[in-house]
């Protein structure tokens, strides 16, 4: 640790007039044994607590020596050796080879030392620092400057990045029993996020899995407790909130690190092996507003006419009360005219005298009539 | 110094087998685990180790030593871990199936326990699977079938927890919670009946609609006919023998002639008594008599 001061005015010293010979990044720099230094895809743990130690591997091994972090290291020795044993004059070492090779290994150095220990942060991410294995401090947006790899390590957790959880589809049935015993058929999404990096990267050992299993957990609860109709109509959003409730509350407890953003139904509908009885009811619930619409037009018709004749009559009433004797003779006489013209009549004078009507008469006068009409 | 100029080599032999010692004598505990130091077989101290208090950054993680070629570590995962139950068949109190998976989340909680009793992680999971089963095949198989379809509301998974936590201790585990993942009717006939049970609640519902439909048809119906009646009898009633006389003219014409719609009526022939009040006139007996 107290050799630190010391690299990293030395880097500094050699950062000045030199910017590495290679450009990029440096062979040894960050695709070490151990994982990374701070180049590494973010949000998913390395699996499996073993390997996450700097020195790659099992870390009960070590007789493999330091890997190529340790190169350095002995260039480091070396050079140090050399120069303690030096003149002080045409650097470390005598011959021209030497120096070369020594100038290059310091670069080396020098450019590892830069790569792991500056390290950008976008502002969606988060850097958490972890020295030799234990959290340290977490990097917001921005520049974060570190100890180098082998001390300080960042891993990169993306807390802006909205994740997706897809339960059940279109195409595949994912039944589950509702509180009325009913089967429905459902398929919903989860949204997530990470709140705490440190906790989403160090407590679950697989947190996707987690957060899948719990929200199937957490749907099938809430749906034991609802009605087929309610899981099927307005009472959607009630249960997906509900369904977060419980997601973040079980996550909560696991310490995961984990912020449900929201459940969407995508699909709640009857299995299919009864959505047929399920068009029936829709078929009859039109059927049903079609009788009444029916019946709601008979209605209006039949109010209409009575309305109509009332008024018809009260119209003609009131000429009637007017003149009540001659009004009725007129309208008894019109009435009259106009029966008996089109009609055949028959005066029979003598009282008393039933005529006798031979039917065939009433037939020829009526060819259309199929019945004698008496 | 000068030595180490006469001997370059051997420096740097002696240089990198100190580093090498240096190496082999440090232990790098991450966050996410925990270590028990063994020292020749035996467990020498815990590294490390859960608390509730620490969930990260922790002083156990971090830099540790050991003595070299003495001391080997054991590294014990310190997160939560996941047991799972397959599908089970439950029968419940009332007879019936029910197709159940669960899962489990547990922690390592002592490693010295652990490292004892079940020699490896793997272990652990594997003794507790069969006793996961076990305890949410009896604590279901208690209930009714309706509970069985939310077991979190009596309390029923927390006594799953508890049982479960109870052996997992031996093993230095500790049950954070456990959970019912999906709950399904068998295949075969309890499905098929369920489906069944559906269909028929659907079409009953579906007559219930339609008579709904029929009956309120029926009502509107009848108001209508009674406004009517009503609205005739407000009009009519003014003079029944006003209206009786006007009616009947109006019968007259459609019977006689047709109606107002145009439809001809029958062909009538009319028989006409003299006595017949239309013919007063006719038969000279004037409107006097």
């Amino acid at each position: 640790m107290n050799l630190m001061p010391g690299w990293a005015a030395l880097g500094r010293a050699l950062f000045n007039d030199n910017k590495g010979p290679w450009g990029s990044r440096p062979p040894g720099g960050d695709k070490g044994a151990g994982g990374s230094g701070g180049e590494e895809p973010p949000s998913v743990p390395p699996s499996g607590g073993h390997g996450s130690g700097p020195w790659g591997g099992s870390p009960q091994r070590r007789s493999t020596g330091p890997g190529l972090g340790g190169v350095p290291l002995e260039e480091l020795l070396r050079r140090r050796l050399g120069r303690l044993g030096g003149g002080g004059g045409g650097g470390p070492f005598p011959t021209t080879d030497r120096s070369i090779f020594a100038w290059a290994a310091l670069a080396v150095v020098l450019l590892w030392l830069l790569v792991t220990s500056v390290h950008s942060i976008d502002p969606q991410e988060r850097g958490v620092v972890t020295r030799f294995g234990r959290y340290d401090h977490t990097l917001g947006p921005g520049i974060g400057l570190t100890l180098p790899f082998p001390i300080d390590r960042v891993r990169k957790v993306d807390v802006g990045q909205i994740r997706n959880v897809d339960l059940g589809s279109a195409n595949s049935d994912n039944l589950m029993l509702t509180g009325d015993q009913n089967i429905l058929d459902i398929a919903y999404t989860v949204r997530w996020t990470v709140r705490d990096p440190e906790l989403f990267l160090f407590e679950m050992k697989s947190p996707e899995e987690t957060v899948r299993e719990v929200a199937e957990s957490a749907m099938r609860a809430v749906i034991s407790n609802v009605s087929l109709n309610d899981a099927m109509g307005e009472r959607r959003g009630q249960i997906e909130g509900s369904v977060v409730e419980e997601m973040q509350h079980i996550l909560d407890r696991y310490h995961s690190g984990v912020l449900i953003q929201g459940v969407a139904i995508k699909q709640a509908d009857p299995p299919g092996q009864v959505i047929d009885a399920f068009k029936q009811v829709t078929a009859a619930q039109q059927d049903a507003q079609s009788y009444v619409n029916q019946a709601t037009g008979y209605a209006q018709q039949l109010t209409a006419k009575a309305q109509g004749e009332a008024t018809a009559f009260d119209k003609v009433y009131e000429q009637y009360r007017l003149s009540p004797d001659v009004t009725r003779r007129r309208m008894y006489y019109e009435t009259m005219e106009q029966v008996l013209a089109n009609t055949d009549k028959t005066i029979v004078e003598a009282p008393g005298i039933t005529p006798y009507l031979p039917l065939p008469e009433v037939r020829k006068s009526s060819p259309a009539a199929q019945e004698p009409q008496q | 110094m000068n030595a180490v100029r006469r001997h370059p080599f051997a420096a740097l032999a002696g240089a990198l087998l100190l580093l090498f010692l240096v190496l082999n004598a440090i232990v790098i505990v991450p966050e996410t685990s925990q270590a028990i130091v063994v020292r020749f077989g035996k467990p020498e101290r815990i590294l490390n180790r859960f608390n509730a208090n620490w969930r990260v950054g922790s002083p156990g993680a971090g830099l540790a030593y050991r003595l070299p070629f003495a001391d080997s570590v054991v590294w014990i995962d310190k997160r939560v871990q996941s047991v799972e139950m397959e599908r089970q068949q439950v029968l419940s109190t009332d007879q019936r199936r029910l197709e159940v998976s669960a899962f489990a989340r547990y922690r390592i909680v002592d490693p010295l326990r652990m490292y004892v009793g079940a020699r490896s992680p793997d272990r652990v999971s594997q003794a507790l699977q069969p006793i996961l089963v076990s305890e949410v095949r009896n604590e279901l198989g208690k209930r009714s079938f309706a509970s069985l379809l939310s077991p979190e509301r009596e309390g029923v998974m927390e006594n799953v927890r508890a049982g479960l936590d109870r052996v997992a201790r031996q093993y230095g585990a500790q049950v954070v919670d456990v959970r019912i993942k999906k709950t399904d009717l068998p295949d075969g006939t309890p499905l098929d009946s369920a489906f069944e049970r559906m269909r028929t609640a659907r079409l009953q519902e579906a007559r219930s609609i339609r008579a709904q439909g029929s009956k309120q048809a029926q009502i509107i119906q009848a108001e209508a006919e009674a406004e009517a009646a009503r609205i005739y009898a407000g009009s009519f009633g003014k003079d029944p023998g006003f209206y009786d006389f006007y009616r009947a003219m109006q019968s007259y014409r459609s019977t006689f002639i047709g109606d107002a719609g145009g439809k001809k009526s029958a062909p009538t022939t009319i028989i006409l008594s003299p006595q017949n009040e239309y013919l007063r006139q006719f038969e000279g007996r004037g409107g006097g008599k």
